[in-house]
């Protein structure tokens, strides 16, 4: 069995008033990791301190099975990394830009670089500040992909971008893991773009990983359940991660549908969930049973 | 080979590409020995994860249609008649039933639902 591509272990980091609490989770090859979480929830943090842009307080980070502080530029080599704000010099243009990064990574392609960037139609003498942020976001991605890397790690990739740009670089993704020694681990808040291609979610909540699992699993056995208010018992309550009461009846995720069926036949109707009810409903603190 | 993948479904996805490619193996569009798409090709076309083919191939190799060699890919299995000849007899219960249940369900007596089905036949 080969080690994960990224492992992740007791991860802490305290702030004044946010810390991380122990967070884990890990990665294997071949596949994509969506990681969930509203603003604010700590899903920024984690990554920087994967990059090492931040100092950790406690815990483990091995990347292909090595510590990420004592093998940082071995590591990062092999990282493609994309973050949702621009990190370039504005007043340089596309190709300018490219120089200065390709001059850091060992196994930097040129080719490869070109051909994505005449792939994603970016203009390579136009200056990056003249770019419209799908065209930085595609840039990023270019570059991220242009050097070799087995891991890609993204920090909401998609946020503020168009329905097409969006679609176009979920398929860039699939893409890449058809080498199935490469793996993308990537932030996002917008979980309807996970429903589809993510094999793993990880959710994430005011700095506490709460669920942890393959995408296949929480959409096959969670259930949004929809009813009479009459229904509902205290007891019946418990076994719920969250209810939306209303006037006319409630709504609610369980993650055991097949039980809720079982009680209940056709009393309620029981539909599948989508990745963002699954997040609302484990994290907003007025749906809390 | 044609997949049509619903996400509103409630049959879980593995559960949709086992079953068409079930059916286009039994109704013989897929020959012996026929190589299938790999999962991660399967996966990026469907636009769905790679984890929902994995689990589509592992039960239909467990189920005998297909045989995975490490590193070459996925191939219909060597068809033994008496097997596929079950599987196919297995369909057309499953069918039946569905019927009879439908006729029940408007108290349909068994000589209507037998009349019903020699007229189709012929």
């Amino acid at each position: 069995m080969m080690e994960p591509i990224l492992e992740v272990k007791n991860l802490r980091k305290n702030y004044k008033d946010f810390s991380l609490k122990d967070v884990s989770f890990k990665l294997d090859r071949g596949y994509i990791m969506g990681f969930i979480g509203q603003n604010g929830a700590g899903k920024s943090t984690t990554i920087k301190l994967i990059m090492n842009l931040l100092k950790r307080d406690g815990g483990e980070i091995k990347i292909f099975g090595k510590d990420n502080i004592k093998h940082e530029i071995e590591v990062k080599n092999k990282i493609g990394f994309v973050y949702d704000e621009c990190y370039f010099y504005e007043e340089l243009t596309v190709l300018e830009m490219k120089e200065i990064i390709a001059s850091f990574y060992k196994e930097w392609d040129d080719d490869l670089f070109n051909k994505y960037i005449k792939e994603f139609d970016i203009p390579p003498k136009k200056k990056i500040k003249d770019l419209s942020k799908g065209m930085k976001m595609k840039f990023s991605l270019s570059i991220a992909l242009s050097h070799n890397a087995d891991l890609l790690i993204m920090d909401e990739p998609t946020s503020g971008l168009d329905p097409v740009v969006r679609s176009e670089i979920l398929d860039i993704l699939s893409d890449t893991i058809q080498d199935e020694n490469k793996s993308v681990f990537f932030s996002t808040h917008i979980t309807s773009d996970l429903d589809k291609i993510a094999d793993y979610i990880v959710l994430i909540d005011n700095g506490e990983i709460i669920l942890s699992s393959a995408k296949d699993e929480i959409l096959d056995n969670y259930g949004l359940v929809k009813g009479s208010k009459k229904l509902l018992d205290e007891e019946m309550k418990k076994k719920f991660i969250g209810i939306k009461v209303n006037n006319f009846g409630f709504e609610g995720l369980v993650n055991d549908k097949k039980q809720m069926k079982r009680i209940f036949g056709d009393k309620v109707l029981i539909e599948k969930p989508t990745l963002e009810d699954v997040m609302l409903y484990h994290t907003r603190r007025d749906f809390n049973v | 080979m044609n997949i049509v993948i619903s996400n509103s479904s409630d049959e879980p996805i593995y559960e949709q590409i086992k079953r068409q490619i079930k059916n286009s193996i039994l109704c013989g569009e897929l020959k012996e020995g026929e190589l299938l798409p790999s999962i991660r090709n399967l996966a990026k076309e469907l636009m769905i994860s790679v984890i929902t083919t994995k689990r589509a191939y592992e039960d239909l190799e467990k189920e005998g249609y297909i045989v995975t060699r490490p590193g070459k890919g996925s191939y219909v299995a060597a068809q033994n008649k008496e097997f596929m000849r079950e599987m196919r007899l297995k369909i057309v219960e499953e069918k039946l039933s569905e019927a009879v249940e439908a006729g029940k369900a408007i108290d349909l007596k068994l000589e209507e639902m037998e009349e019903m089905l020699r007229l189709l036949y012929e």
